[in-house]
């Protein structure tokens, strides 16, 4: 009898094992596909638990807060079975039947497929720590409170439909369903409608990527195979390495895309992001190229070359506060400081986003592939208002650059949103 | 009774670039590290950020980033019959404070030894005979070789990001470079920043005078680089603001912008800023370390149970440490006993700076090793017999900044404020250009670190008490140095000449700043008699303490130290990888 379960047992620790070893293979894949879906983003506060819910995203119809997505079966989502975790992720229905609001983003996630809301149903339910903490309830004025509206919203304006590969390339189509999926990039980086629902949902539409805005921040198009807009220009490796660590030759991510890369993009293997490099550049854009010309850069270096500026203008500011990293040339320095000749940022219709940069600094993600927080730090404790209006404009038309001009107004506007302790972060203190 | 922590594998003592690198060593290894810090936590931004830390009242001259006298200090004196008394306004040296320790407000002078430096009393007994050696002096070899850390010199290269021009690749001369240096595997990771007025004059003048100049080899990064941990460093742009400042634009090597934030994204590592360790803490049988007690943040005792104690802090801290925690014998010099404390040993400098009406060198362009230098002179090119004395030295024109409060010089002779002043300095504030020789120091039997009987600390603890002067060798080897910068600065022309070496019978003076590079008193070596370390730079009383930095260096080499400490550090991490960790105990059978 010994001797005989001396032999089963290890076949069955095996065969257990195995049970075992499937399970967290179908986990990590979840992990790996909530790192695409950038679930933690919104679902987490900042310093708080993963997935508790709970963050206040402000929408034009009040402040939504995220649902704690933890397994908890008293606050979280530890009651769901696959199908209704499905509802909620590709459909947008909550478990008491109740209608999600779009700022989860599932017009967008309707096209994952059935393995990959399994795969993440798994990791939701067994690779993620339950926290008994209720989040708080979103209460949104009349009659924005009426959730069966969004019903009706969903039926007008929504977006339900499996993912259609339109490409004879795979990787360019394994691309296409993490962009419009999981990647959800449509959410900003598409035009906005009347009713606030994207405008397009893949390539069949042009307006897919053409350009969005996210509160302060133009999300450029990222429509690269031709037209106007930052990425065709970039060859591959650069948006790669853009996404994978936020920084490339020439440039560095600022505002909102700067937590998308360091909770989501960074986690991604090479070959995903390359797929999203290569379906991103297969899509043609509208407008013009725009072409750097060495002429337009070297007549701006050799103004600020020469010193020869006014004292009190913005080429003065410029020389003053930004030359040591960004030189005369505007050029930066690769994959250190971003070049300002040409920059999208810096060129966008909407000045909020590079004020606030020049207000606030800028601080880069930790990555794996590139560890170090490279900074930029704030010149609103030494800048006035009018002092940053003069820098902005002289930078939106210095080089390449052809952008409308900056007003002391518009800074002063930006400034107000941004905490004491952010502008006045790196200035001197008296000893 | 202390508070007591949740036990580590590795607790390392200090975080500045030792223990950054010996952080990350054993990070990798998969081990749980914790980094216990003096100081404050720093990082470029906000505490090095443009253009804040461009101010020399605030940083160069009030010490801002350094630590502070008034919480520790040393005491100093010159022989055993006098009292020492606290060196209590910073002159001499800069020891750092907080994360990322000297190694923020470092210049970035990156050289390795020489291979002979490293074995000096074997090499200069071969070479001379024993009977050269002066009988107070206690030079020893450092029981490792040149060749088994060229490995690690190469790997800390492209750590740091280094700017130069190779002078021997594997054997091989190369036009340009130190063709008096040890073998290097490869070229510099970057090439030599961009040359300076200065540079060219200087180039001329040891040409004609058949040297062999070439550039001084840098931790100010000339180009964008990336590390092999994916660190990054902006070019340097010769802002001006080097030694005694954080860098503000990502370009000086540093933990900072080398190692830290990658040794960050391993979550079996971590650290705590404001935590000042008083003792190691050892077994009964005194044999092992058992772990560490240290004051937190809010003044409260800690005990940290660890199974490996790296002590990694500024030099003579680390000797501090070692004999407040009862580990290794002191040192004493009378009965020439005991090891801690032993070898204490700093830097011979001296320099010309030449005035010229009629040449402007722009002062405003500088950066911390922005410098032409030549090795003509150096430990393996003199002949000490025929001399006189026993060491080195490297010459160098260096443009490092035109700060106005400190970098002003004028011709001797001048009044020193008044109408007199003021028109000097309006004529030749960026006339000036300087010549430099920076040279070894030699150790001694009664040059020495000990607890000091009558001072002591915040905590009620000794300080450390210094016993140096500078011995009739070493001032042989200024002054052989003196003629040959003379030389040199005479063969241009210049119209004033100011000269400053030290002559005999000078003093050492704690005053005006000479060199941070304060080496010796826990040495490394092969006689647990005459060393602290065994040539891992494991204690040879307690197996589970190493001790790194330039306490390790039985006398001074001629150039500055961080490349060799790195170097060091690189070596034992691989020592505790590849040996300790499989089997603890001692490396080196006594």
């Amino acid at each position: 009898m010994n001797t005989r379960l001396s032999l089963l047992l290890p076949a069955m620790l095996v065969a257990a094992a195995t049970a075992q070893a499937a399970d967290q293979t179908l986990i990590a894949k979840g992990e790996y596909l909530s790192r695409a879906g950038d679930c933690i983003a919104c679902h987490t506060v900042k310093g708080g638990e993963p997935f508790a819910g709970g963050l206040p995203i402000e929408s034009p119809f009040g402040t939504i807060y995220s649902t704690n997505i933890t397994p908890s079966k008293t606050a979280g989502i530890g009651n769901y079975t696959l199908e209704q975790f499905d509802d909620a992720v590709r459909h947008g229905e909550r478990a008491d039947g109740g209608n999600l609001y779009p700022a989860m983003p599932y017009p967008d996630y309707s096209v994952l497929s059935d393995d990959d809301v399994k795969a993440m149903y798994a990791y939701f339910m067994e690779g993620v720590k339950p926290v008994d903490k209720k989040a708080p309830e979103t209460d949104l004025s009349f009659p924005f409170n009426q959730r069966w509206g969004i019903g009706m919203w969903d039926l007008v304006f929504g977006h339900d439909a499996a993912f259609e590969p339109h490409s004879q390339n795979p990787f360019v189509n394994r691309g296409a369903y993490l962009v419009q999926g999981l990647g959800h990039c449509g959410s900003c980086h598409s035009p906005r409608g009347v009713a606030f629902q994207e405008k397009g949902y893949d390539e069949t539409d042009a307006n897919f990527l053409s350009g969005g805005k996210i509160g302060i921040w133009e999300a450029p198009s990222l429509r690269g195979g031709s037209g106007a807009g930052p990425l065709v220009s970039w060859d591959k490796a650069e948006i790669v390495d853009y996404l994978a660590n936020g920084r490339n030759d020439r440039t560095a991510v600022g505002g909102e895309m700067t937590s998308v890369i360091e909770h989501s993009l960074s986690y991604l293997t090479q070959a995903d992001l390359e797929a999203i490099a290569d379906y991103l550049k297969s899509l043609p854009g509208a407008g013009k190229e725009v072409l750097l010309s060495a002429e337009a850069t070297e007549k701006t270096a050799a103004q600020l070359n020469s010193a020869k500026v006014p004292v009190d203008s913005g080429a003065r500011v410029y020389l003053d506060n930004c030359g040591a990293c960004h030189f005369t040339r505007g050029q930066g320095a690769s994959r250190v400081f971003p070049q300002l000749d040409g920059n999208a940022l810096v060129n966008a219709e909407d000045p909020s986003g590079l004020i606030h940069v020049i207000l606030a600094g800028a601080r880069l993600p930790s990555t794996k592939g590139a560890p170090e927080e490279l900074a930029m730090p704030a010149f609103g404790w030494r800048l006035n208002d009018e002092d940053v209006a003069k820098l902005a404009t002289f930078v939106r038309q210095a080089w390449n650059n052809h952008a409308a001009a900056v007003t002391a107004k518009q800074v002063a506007a930006v400034r107000e949103t941004i905490p004491a302790t952010e502008l006045n972060a790196t200035k001197p203190t008296l000893n | 009774m202390a508070r007591q922590e949740k036990p580590v594998d590795v607790v390392l003592v200090g975080l500045g670039w030792t223990n950054s690198i010996m952080g990350m060593e054993l990070a990798q290894e998969g081990l749980n590290v914790l980094a216990l810090e003096r100081g404050e936590d720093r990082d470029t931004v906000p505490d090095f950020a443009y253009p804040k830390m461009a101010d020399e009242l605030t940083y160069g001259v009030r010490y801002k980033l350094m630590a502070k006298p008034a919480k520790s200090t040393i005491t100093v004196r010159h022989s055993l019959t006098e009292t020492a008394l606290p060196y209590r306004h910073l002159g001499s040296f800069l020891p750092g404070d907080g994360v990322g320790g000297a190694g923020t407000h470092w210049n970035g002078h990156t050289w390795r030894p020489m291979p002979e430096e490293l074995r000096l009393r074997s090499y200069v007994e071969e070479t001379f005979g024993k009977d050269i050696i002066p009988a107070d002096m206690t030079i020893q070899d450092f029981g490792v070789s040149y060749d088994e850390l060229e490995p690690h010199f190469d790997f800390f290269d492209k750590v740091m990001g280094v700017s130069g021009k190779a002078g021997n690749v594997n054997g091989e001369i190369h036009e340009g470079g130190n063709p008096f240096e040890g073998r290097r595997s490869s070229e510099y990771p970057l090439p030599p920043l961009k040359r300076t007025f200065n540079d060219e004059l200087f180039t001329n003048v040891a040409k004609e005078h058949g040297l062999h100049p070439f550039p001084l080899p840098s931790s100010n990064a000339s180009e964008a680089y990336t590390n092999p941990y994916g660190m990054q460093l902006g070019p340097c742009n010769f802002c001006g603001f080097c030694e005694r400042y954080g860098c503000l634009n990502f370009s000086k090597a540093s933990p900072q912008t080398c190692i830290l934030g990658a040794l960050k994204q391993h979550k079996n590592f971590s650290y705590r800023a404001n935590s000042e360790v008083l003792k190691v803490e050892l077994a009964d049988d005194k044999k092992t370390a058992k772990g560490v007690t240290y004051i937190d943040k809010n003044g409260e005792e800690v005990f940290q149970p660890a199974k490996i104690v790296i002590v990694g802090t500024f030099a003579y801290n680390n000797v501090r440490l070692l004999l407040l925690s009862g580990i290794g014998q002191p040192y004493d010099p009378v009965t020439n006993t005991g090891t801690v404390g032993r070898n204490y040993a700093y830097q011979m400098m001296g320099g010309a700076t030449l005035f010229f009406k009629d040449k402007f060198f722009n002062p405003f362009i500088g950066a911390g090793s922005n410098a032409t230098t030549v090795d003509d002179y150096a430990i393996n090119q003199i002949d000490f017999a025929k001399e006189g004395f026993i060491g080195g030295s490297y010459l160098l024109a260096a443009q490092t900044n035109g700060q106005p409060i400190r970098s002003m010089p004028l011709p001797a002779g001048t009044p020193s404020w008044g109408a007199g002043w003021k028109k000097a300095t309006k004529d030749y504030y960026g006339h000036s250009m300087s010549i430099s020789s920076h040279g070894s120091n030699m150790s001694y039997r009664d040059c020495y670190l000990s607890l000091d009987p009558n001072y002591t600390d915040d905590h009620g603890l000794p300080l450390l008490r210094l016993t140096f002067d500078w011995k009739d060798n070493d001032i042989r080897m200024t002054q052989f140095m003196k003629g040959k910068v003379e030389a040199l600065a005479k063969g241009l022309n210049p119209d004033h000449l100011n000269i400053s070496f030290k002559d005999f019978g000078a003093k050492y003076d704690v005053r005006p700043y000479q060199t941070t590079h304060n080496v010796g008193g826990a040495i490394m070596g092969t006689n647990p008699k005459t060393s602290v370390l065994n040539r891992y730079q494991q204690s040879w009383d307690v197996h589970n303490v190493f001790v790194l930095g330039s306490s390790s260096f039985p006398q001074n080499l001629q150039y500055n130290p961080t490349m060799l400490v790195g170097g060091l550090a690189y070596w034992t991490a691989k020592a505790i990888r590849e040996q300790y960790l499989k089997q603890p105990g001692p490396l080196v059978q006594a």
